[in-house]
């Protein structure tokens, strides 16, 4: 193999490697949604989904979301085509969305534990707040790899390897998108209405 | 004041915590005079810059392998230790004390976690990156990098489970340690956190070395290896990689929720405010059943490889083979229950669990017999791998006969939780993977040394291993149907057991002896290492990892091999074709880096920062992981180049060597 095959070749491995991390992650949730689908009635006297959650805003949240997944897919497609400050742009609006997910979600939990319904009040709070943290925590990780991508992007133009991460970060991205959507019908829409 | 200040940085850490009684001191003061020793040493041969170059930033997957079995091998002393303690003290039965009762149930909750944890999966993933990557034709694995990240934690979370030893005390909680007894209120202390971040930090490095060899076979092997024409042993890695990522995940989550009901006051797994403990006792054993095989596939792909070439014969009924690996894989997530046929889940349940679990003996019982129909009219040769292999048969069949009574429902209300059952599963774990892993070092020992283990003392070994092992398990099934449970640290002597658990720790000091000459063995085997010079291919194999020279170079292959048939070595011998000078081209491998160890040194301290509660130090230390990665996963020359004439020079220099070895 020459020098340029095998670098072909070592794209492949991380795109297959980074998918079966994905696939993972997805049993890594599954055993929280498992969890959360066991023990939402375990609300020991205190509140459930119903009483606790803000709908609308949580719709808020999940349009932000879905709309960032849009933008990413736009920041992906001007680097293939080699167009910096459209990439850059798109970026920026992507990880702006994502800090707003963020700050919404967090908002809701101060809200929530300063009400006094926080994670240490019932095993439905426990599981409830754990799930959504879990992909919270994710999200976090996103924008901070976002970040990377986009000072790297500033400083320098993309390499080959640059858009192949970048790809991959987008894989990522909508990953995390589809999690969320999960966690809205199972946790907010199901719990919600019960 | 002063204590705010202290509470602040110490957390829960006082000094009374590096107290302990004198077993538990002694042990601790030699672990930490022998780092001591070891470093004294270093600095007086002055090796620390070839202990750093050579080893620790090392992302060659062999030298990875050497430094897993290396951790493995010192654990499994470890291991060994606890086992002798916790049988003296059944045998003894006295009220004068060996080991009080805490600190018998501290000793078989690390026993347990440590043979299967820093043992079972250290032994395998070292048997996977020595071999794997040889056996499919290849020069290194998937990730390299990541290869070597795996190690680290892995490192960590041994260096985590041991520190009780010296700081605090570890968890009384078994193995798996159960809620509501591992919950805060019944286990306040630090123990059961320790066993957490010590299995979590470990537990996420197996994961991401599972995804690694995963695309590595998927992705790497040698032009015209077609998934039917792998070695059986890739095959056991592979389906043993999938099972490490479906089942891990779940181990992770269900430890970090039991860190939260822990470290946060969730209520999860405790018996008040809604939670559930079963549900702990489900995903763990969601995650712990496919474990056993995890750690056990490997093992039957091992013997595949070992009885195929000292029967000099093919293996037979490769196809089914395959399959059974396939079926166990798969059946091995719908097995889970039966650890817990107690819980009451009902008729029902207990039945479609027990009707599993007595199924998913069927492929197992087609590899033995495979193995078997293998051997039969071959030319069998009774080295010391064919002799574990053996051992591994009889040990196993037992093993997993006992394992179908025990999947009759009705049957396991009475064996649950009793010796029966500790019988039962050593007889799967010692003589399954453990003999596994001893005939992998003694069959694949010579493809990394240029020397063979010496035969008299591995033959010795071998039957002080196996005569042992039966003196010390078969009491404990007589002794379960007496009614002896598990984790037992007192009986009445009115029960009439005492004579049994003599006879069983008989058999643990005949295990010794055992134990004794495979250490032997090796120290001499070095010693006397040139009488035992061979080939390249002692034992006249048939796959791929033997056509390198023994022991490797760096980069396996000089050109990778076209593979056409299975057993593809042996294929190539056999045609016999001469080979022409071929010719060489530049190979790139990757450059060491110190980033997998930094990682792995702020994953420990995280972890016992969260144990003792240091918040501080446990923040510092989880910004110093994140910032390792970015500047690691940033930098764009991870590889250097070996140029074209310098593999010839080299390969040149190999072939002159083994001529001086075998004139």
């Amino acid at each position: 193999m020459t020098r340029a095959e095998e670098e072909v070749a070592t794209q492949e491995k991380k795109t297959l490697g980074f998918w079966i991390y994905l696939m993972t992650d997805c049993v890594l949730f599954a055993a929280l949604f498992a969890t959360f689908a066991v023990l939402r009635n375990g609300t020991a006297g205190g509140p459930g989904g119903a009483e606790l959650f803000d709908m609308p805003f949580v719709l808020v949240e999940t349009i932000i979301l879905l709309t960032s997944s849009f933008t990413i897919g736009l920041a992906l497609l001007a680097s293939v085509r080699g167009l910096k400050k459209q990439t850059l742009g798109w970026l920026f609006v992507t990880f702006g969305l994502g800090v707003t997910f963020l700050g919404m979600e967090l908002y809701e939990f101060m809200v929530l534990i300063g009400e006094g319904h926080g994670p240490q009040q019932s095993a439905f709070l426990s599981s409830y707040f754990t799930l959504v943290a879990t992909h919270g925590i994710h999200i976090a990780i996103g924008l901070l790899w976002m970040a990377v991508v986009m000072v790297r992007l500033w400083r320098r133009n993309f390499k080959k390897t640059d858009i192949n991460r970048l790809a991959l970060l987008g894989l990522f991205w909508h990953f995390l998108d589809i999690i969320w959507i999960f966690i809205f019908s199972f946790v907010y829409l199901i719990g919600g209405m019960a | 004041m002063f204590e705010d200040i202290l509470k602040a940085i110490f957390g829960r850490l006082t000094l009374e915590d590096f107290v302990h009684e004198p077993i538990m001191a002694g042990a601790g003061l030699s672990m930490v005079a022998a780092l001591v020793l070891a470093m004294i040493g270093l600095t007086f041969f002055k090796r620390w810059k070839w202990l750093w170059r050579n080893w620790l930033t090392s992302l060659d997957p062999k030298k990875i392998g050497v430094m897993y079995l290396i951790v493995s091998v010192i654990m499994l002393l470890r291991g060994l230790a606890d086992a002798m303690l916790l049988r003296a003290q059944q045998v003894l039965n006295t009220n004068a004390e060996l080991l009080n009762s805490d600190h018998f149930q501290q000793i078989f909750s690390a026993h347990g976690s440590i043979m299967i944890f820093f043992v079972g999966m250290g032994v395998i993933f070292g048997i996977f990156n020595l071999i794997v990557p040889q056996q499919i034709g290849s020069r290194d694995v998937a990730f390299p990098f990541l290869n070597s990240v795996s190690f680290w934690l892995f490192a960590a979370g041994m260096i985590l489970i041991n520190m009780p030893m010296v700081v605090g005390e570890f968890s009384t909680a078994g193995w798996l340690a159960y809620p509501p007894l591992s919950g805060l209120e019944y286990s306040p202390g630090v123990g059961v956190d320790y066993w957490i971040w010590a299995l979590q930090i470990s537990g996420i490095g197996s994961m991401l070395s599972g995804i690694n060899f995963f695309v590595t076979i998927i992705k790497m092997r040698a032009p015209g290896m077609s998934l039917m024409k792998m070695p059986i042993f890739t095959w056991s890695v592979l389906m043993s990689v999938t099972l490490i990522m479906f089942a891990f995940p779940i181990l992770t989550a269900t430890l970090g929720m039991l860190a939260l009901d822990r470290t946060l006051d969730m209520h999860f797994f405790t018996s008040m405010a809604g939670g559930n403990p079963m549900m702990y006792v489900n995903l763990i054993w969601a995650w712990g059943h496919p474990e056993v095989y995890i750690l056990v596939l490997p093992a039957f792909g091992i013997f595949s490889e070992i009885v195929a070439t000292f029967s000099k014969k093919r293996i037979f009924g490769y196809t089914s083979m395959v399959i059974a690996l396939v079926a166990i894989t798969i059946l091995s997530f719908t097995v889970w229950l039966h650890h817990f046929f107690t819980m009451g889940g009902g008729a029902d349940v207990n039945t479609f669990f027990g009707i599993m679990t007595m199924v998913i003996a069927i492929p197992t019982g087609v590899k033995v017999f495979n193995w078997i129909f293998t051997m039969y009219r071959g030319r069998v040769d009774f080295k010391t791998p064919m002799l574990w292999f053996m051992g591994f048969i009889a040990t196993f069949t037992v093993g997993g006969l006992t394992g179908v009574m025990m999947s009759v429902p009705a049957l396991d209300f009475q064996f649950h939780n009793s010796l029966f059952l500790v019988a039962h599963f050593h007889n799967m774990i010692v003589g399954g993977v453990l003999f596994g892993a001893f005939a992998a070092f003694s069959y694949w020992f010579p493809k990394f040394t240029g020397f063979t283990l010496n035969e008299t003392l591995g033959k010795f070994a071998f039957w002080f291993w196996i005569v042992g092992f039966f003196v010390a398990f078969l009491p404990l099934y007589i002794l379960g149907f007496m009614g002896a449970v598990r984790r037992l640290d007192h009986y009445d002597p009115s029960l009439g057991w005492q004579g049994l658990f003599i006879v069983a720790g008989i058999g643990v000091a005949i295990i010794c002896v055992g134990v004794f000459f495979q250490l032997f063995q090796i120290a001499y085997s070095i010693w006397k290492r040139k009488e035992n010079m061979v080939s390249n291919d002692p034992w006249d194999a048939r796959t791929l990892e033997w056509a390198t020279t023994s022991p490797p170079p760096e980069y396996n292959f000089a050109v990778i091999p076209t593979v056409t048939t299975r057993d593809a070595y042996w294929e190539m011998k056999q045609s016999n074709t001469k080979q022409e000078i071929p010719e060489y081209k530049d190979i790139w491998l990757p450059k060491n880096s110190g980033a997998g160890i930094i990682i792995g040194l702020f994953a420990m301290t995280f972890g016992a920062s969260v144990v003792w509660h240091m918040w501080w130090l446990a923040a510092i230390s989880f910004v110093a992981v994140v910032i390792t990665i970015i500047i690691k996963l940033t930098d764009d020359e991870p590889d250097y180049k070996l140029s074209a004439a310098k593999v010839a020079k080299h390969e040149l220099q190999a072939k002159l060597k083994l001529q001086e070895k075998t004139v």
